[in-house]
């Protein structure tokens, strides 16, 4: 025990300092990516043809590429190959790197859960809203989106959880976030292995377990009365 | 495609013109990108010959990326199986009467369902490693197929639990009725059916899974991505090495996930799911 709690008073700070940056990362990523998911989503159910297939590839790419090879390609292509720089900090530039990462991987979900809810909108919405004569735009955005994000709040915030989890995979994009901290711990204190890890996974558990109650809570309280 | 006839009439004449325009320029517009794209890697050197190449000798798909495919494919498919073993128990666990196995199931399914996979192969590579139970070398193997098999087989798990739910209540008092123990109409009757319906979601699963076997690459393990690592770094072609690692990949998943809609749409023509 007394070897755990000397373990916080070296580590402690970091540790705080390096779930922020996953917290952070989580942030950023989930607006961006929602944002893109929405649009993705639109391309997808306008009668546009060409904005449908650029959808239907965008999604097909990167929701069956790893994750791991789009962390791995920021740090070793666009900055190794192609020098990107986003930031001149050099620590920032891979934090930004990695939020871009993850937000095109999580966009191609988003656009599907957002997909899925436009499927909960009954057909007669669609018609009423044709009826009073809204075009494709307009019923969209005042009549089968607003549902549709009400009907999508369970595979949204599955797709959240699955950001939450996944930004520790910015370790590939060389972010200092907290499965990289954990390791370096495991590494110098091989003797409290164990609790270091259960330390860092009950830091998800406490954040990711509420989350998925809270969206429970809100598809109910949200649902569509129909 | 369904959704697509909910939200617009069949176009008229004057709404199809509409759509060929904003249709020509859309394309337009996808074109550019591609073109800017292609340009800027021509102009960065990253289309000349030398660099893809040596994709056209034999030795770096016999020495490199074949092995890798192996390794994650190996992974892959052992985890897979360990996943469906453990989701098993624990789907049985969860939803057993006996008080004591229902909460301890539950609460390692919950457990490994919120926990990062990466988190869980850190760990127990390290660990592994450490402790001397597999050979060093051979310790990123076992960390990725323990790592998978512990958060997929809850997934499954979970999966279990809501297609037995999900069934009509009378398969078990038919269980029942015939002499069966509870535990004999969950495995024998209703998990089957459970497993059926669920199919298209099991694979999609193993999607994840194939997906996760890359983050071996963080943990040392010989897999594609890892050694398509080595093969760009070898022969300094690193864009062109992942992009061949991300197309393997894509093919994969997209095979296996065009195959799970095979199967639902297969299912729900037997009128199951």
């Amino acid at each position: 025990m007394e070897g755990y709690l000397s373990l916080w008073d070296e580590y402690g700070a970091r540790i705080m300092e390096s779930f922020w940056a996953n917290l952070q990362l989580t942030f950023w990523a989930f607006l961006i990516s929602l944002v893109l998911g929405t649009l993705l989503a639109i391309m997808r159910i306008s009668p546009i043809p060409s904005l449908r297939a650029f959808g239907t590839a965008y999604v097909n790419i990167f929701r069956n590429t790893p994750l791991t090879i789009i962390m791995a390609f920021g740090v070793l292509v666009l900055f190794g190959v192609f020098k990107l720089q986003i930031s001149s900090d050099f620590n920032l530039n891979f934090f930004q790197i990695a939020i871009i990462g993850l937000s095109i991987y999580h966009a191609a979900f988003f656009c599907e859960a957002i997909r899925s809810g436009v499927n909960t909108v009954p057909l007669g919405q669609a018609e009423a809203a044709r009826a009073i004569g809204l075009s494709f735009l307009p019923a969209a955005q005042l009549v089968i989106l607003p549902q549709a994000f009400r009907g999508a709040i369970v595979p949204m915030g599955n797709v959240l959880i699955a950001l939450i989890k996944n930004t520790t995979v910015a370790l590939a994009g060389s972010v200092a976030e907290i499965s990289g901290l954990m390791k370096t711990m495991i590494e110098f204190r091989a003797d409290q292995g164990f609790l270091i890890f259960l330390t860092v996974a009950l830091m998800f558990v406490v954040i990711v377990v509420p989350i998925g109650l809270l969206v429970t809570w809100l598809s109910k309280k949200l649902a569509v009365a129909r | 495609m369904s959704t697509q006839s909910v939200l617009f009439d069949a176009p008229g004449p004057k709404a199809r013109r509409r759509i060929l325009i904003l249709n020509i320029i859309g394309a337009l517009i996808f074109l550019g990108l591609i073109a800017y794209l292609i340009y800027g890697l021509y102009g960065a050197g990253q289309l000349t010959p030398e660099k893809w190449n040596v994709f056209a000798t034999g030795s770096v798909w016999t020495n490199f990326i074949l092995p890798g495919l192996i390794k994650t494919l190996q992974s892959a498919a052992i985890s897979i199986v360990t996943s469906l073993i453990f989701g098993f128990i624990f789907g049985m666990g969860r939803l057993s009467h006996n008080k004591f196995l229902n909460w301890i199931s539950t609460i390692v399914v919950e457990f490994f369902r919120a926990v990062p996979v990466l988190l869980m192969m850190l760990f127990l590579w390290i660990m592994l490693a450490n402790s001397g139970w597999v050979q060093p070398q051979d310790s990123p193997f076992f960390a990725v197929v323990i790592g998978l098999t512990l958060y997929n087989g809850s997934v499954v798990a979970e999966l279990i639990r809501s297609g037995v739910h999900g069934l009509p209540k009378g398969q078990r008092e038919a269980g029942i009725a015939i002499g069966l123990t509870r535990t004999q109409s969950l495995s024998f009757i209703e998990i089957p059916q459970a497993l059926t319906a669920m199919l298209p979601a099991l694979i999609s699963q193993f999607i994840v899974i194939l997906k996760d076997s890359a983050l071996g690459y963080i943990i040392n393990f010989n897999e594609l991505l890892f050694m398509s690592k080595l093969v760009g770094t070898g022969n300094s072609n690193t864009f062109q090495s992942l992009v061949i690692a991300a197309a393997i990949f894509i093919i994969l998943n997209f095979a296996l996930s065009k195959l799970a809609s095979y199967v639902s749409g297969r299912l729900s023509s037997r009128g199951i799911a």
